[in-house]
């Protein structure tokens, strides 16, 4: 099994209403239904994966994040809402952070981390813009607009009132890593995130 | 028909004729003694009679909805398209039923049926009917037919509008509802089309107030004007660019008032032809039936608290170039059943048709059509 699915279905609790952004071919909500009775959307703009969903039984909206936001679905109208590997490749991913935690108590992120040894390496090597198999494409037509280190996310977080209530660093494979572990942001080439609203004074 | 029948055709279709004697009583308090349904079955209804499928016909549809009636005909019913083997609505998976609906014109009971209290056409006595009249016919046909449950109710626009009644009215007899080209209440801008039409057909001299049938003629210029107008709604601006353009039917503008243009001359045809094969007052009650449409009526204008009397699943399909039924339109029943927490699936089809676009099997729809009903058939086990 994916370590990523195994680490968030630890998260999602029986029963919960789920909403997962750019669900790609809903394997997540797919795997989340049978192991945790999870109902709920994904929002998906590939059409191939869209088709996919619709033929193994997820729920899936055809909705864009960038052009047509999250207007339609109510504040706290989910327990979960979901954004895997797609942070990067909104326009205002900000804005996103604040939409998720509008319509769901918890969201869970995961995300390239730009600082990994290897694409540091690269660059100071080369002189030219990294490549690895998280981020297979050129500089020139690549859907990740928005990369970031998990450093620059926490930030994000820090500034906005957002509490991190996890943190899982694995490698490009989702696999667990204790050297990834120990330098997260030098060693890890995706984090999985549980964030939070900061409580209210 | 001059080609051989195609291997993906259901074939050679025979009407049946289902005679109801038990008075159904409608939206509007009147009842109707008896009535006839006209129906096509395609495939086979498997043993544990899991496997049905019921298709809706549109405004101007009715029972012929795939196949042919005789080796004869030239064109196969209105969405062979998407109905028959191996096609969308697979007709080697699932028992596939089409009728044409209470107040048509081709057999089932309608205005120009005969009246049993006067011996001569209904015409104008003929009750309105309502979306929700239908359904419940079609549930009578369903206890008929010995269906207690639909694999799913498929239709495109007003079909739609009865696959999204069904599921409120009989939420627990059927699995799944396809809503294509289809909208939760008509807008401002589509009344007003109907009732242009309506004017068109009971304005023309030959109507009598709906009894033309006594006086042995047909409002066909009316009912030509409403079908030309209702056409016009059904194709886009760039569909009919691409179609006719500016072209003439002759080289040079002769400074007169007669069809010069081909898009003149398409429309005046295809007008004529209809007023021809349809019924004026059908016409006029199917309109009728589109404008009372509306599920959050009774629930203050939410149509998210009539969802939640929903069980089934959804698919929610629309076509980018539909100003008939925009995109907007599927997406506020999308966005009610998201908020009523029902499972749904919903994609807007990039295709330059206009609302004519679900009778057209673009590749994008088909897959998502045959992905979506191949779910169901497994489901079902068929």
């Amino acid at each position: 099994m994916r370590a990523d699915l195994e680490i968030i279905q630890q998260w999602v609790k029986p029963g919960h209403h789920v909403l997962d952004l750019g669900c790609g071919d809903g394997t997540l909500l797919d795997f989340l239904k049978r192991e945790r009775n999870a109902s709920g959307f994904g929002l998906e703009i590939n059409p191939d994966h869209i088709t996919t969903c619709m033929n193994r039984g997820v729920s899936v909206i055809e909705q864009n994040l960038d052009t047509q936001g999250l207007d339609n679905f109510e504040d706290n109208s989910f327990d979960i809402v979901l954004m895997t590997q797609a942070l990067q490749a909104v326009r205002r991913p900000d804005k996103v952070l604040d939409e998720m935690l509008r319509l769901g108590d918890e969201g869970i992120v995961t995300f390239p981390n730009f600082a990994h040894w290897r694409l540091r390496w690269g660059l100071a090597l080369s002189g030219r813009m990294p490549e690895s198999e998280a981020l297979p494409y050129k500089w020139y037509n690549t859907p990740n607009i928005r990369l970031c280190t998990f450093k620059d996310f926490e930030a994000l977080c820090r500034q906005k009132g957002i509490r991190i209530k996890s943190r899982r660093v694995v490698d490009g494979q989702h696999q667990n890593n204790w050297l990834a572990r120990l330098w997260p942001n030098l060693l890890g080439e995706i984090a999985i995130y549980r964030i939070t609203r900061e409580k209210q004074q | 028909m001059s080609d051989p029948i195609p291997v993906d055709s259901v074939g050679v279709v025979t009407p049946q004729t289902y005679h109801f004697e038990t008075p159904i009583v409608l939206a509007c308090e009147q009842a109707l003694e008896r009535y006839d349904l006209v129906v096509e079955t395609y495939g086979e209804l498997n043993a544990d009679r899991s496997n049905a499928v019921l298709i809706c016909h549109a405004l101007s549809g009715n029972h012929h909805a795939a196949g042919y009636h005789s080796v004869d005909d030239r064109k196969p019913g209105w969405w062979d398209t998407c109905i028959g083997p191996g096609k969308p609505v697979d007709t080697n998976r699932f028992f596939v039923v089409s009728l044409n609906n209470l107040g048509g014109c081709h057999g089932s009971t309608g205005p120009n049926s005969t009246n049993p209290a006067t011996g001569k056409p209904y015409g104008p006595d003929f009750p309105v009917i309502t979306v929700g009249d239908w359904v419940k016919s079609q549930a009578l046909l369903a206890d008929r037919l010995g269906i207690d449950c639909w694999a799913a109710v498929v239709g495109g626009s007003l079909g739609g509008m009865q696959a999204l009644q069904w599921s409120l009215d009989y939420p627990d007899r059927l699995k799944h509802a396809v809503a294509i080209a289809s909208s939760p209440r008509l807008t401002a801008q589509n009344i007003a089309f109907n009732e242009v039409a309506r004017q068109a057909i009971t304005s023309d001299r030959e109507f009598h107030d709906g009894r033309y049938y006594d006086f042995n003629t047909l409002p066909r210029r009316g009912l030509m004007l409403a079908r030309m107008v209702g056409h016009i709604t059904y194709l886009s601006d760039a569909s009919m660019g691409e179609k006719f353009g500016r072209e003439l039917r002759d080289q040079a503008y002769k400074f007169g008032y007669d069809a010069e243009f081909q898009v003149e001359s398409y429309l005046r045809y295809q007008g004529e032809r209809f007023s021809e094969v349809f019924d004026a007052n059908t016409y006029l009650l199917m309109t009728r039936a589109l404008d009372y449409f509306d599920p959050s009526y009774e629930f203050d204008g939410d149509l998210s608290k009539a969802m939640a009397k929903a069980s089934c699943e959804f698919l929610v399909l629309s076509f980018s170039t539909d100003w008939r039924f925009t995109p907007a339109r599927s997406e506020e029943m999308v966005n009610a059943m998201i908020a009523a927490r029902r499972k749904v699936s919903y994609a807007e089809i990039d295709a330059p048709w206009g609302h004519d676009a679900f009778l057209i099997p673009t590749p994008r729809y088909t897959d998502i059509f045959t992905a979506y009903m191949d779910r169901v058939a497994r489901e079902v086990g068929a």
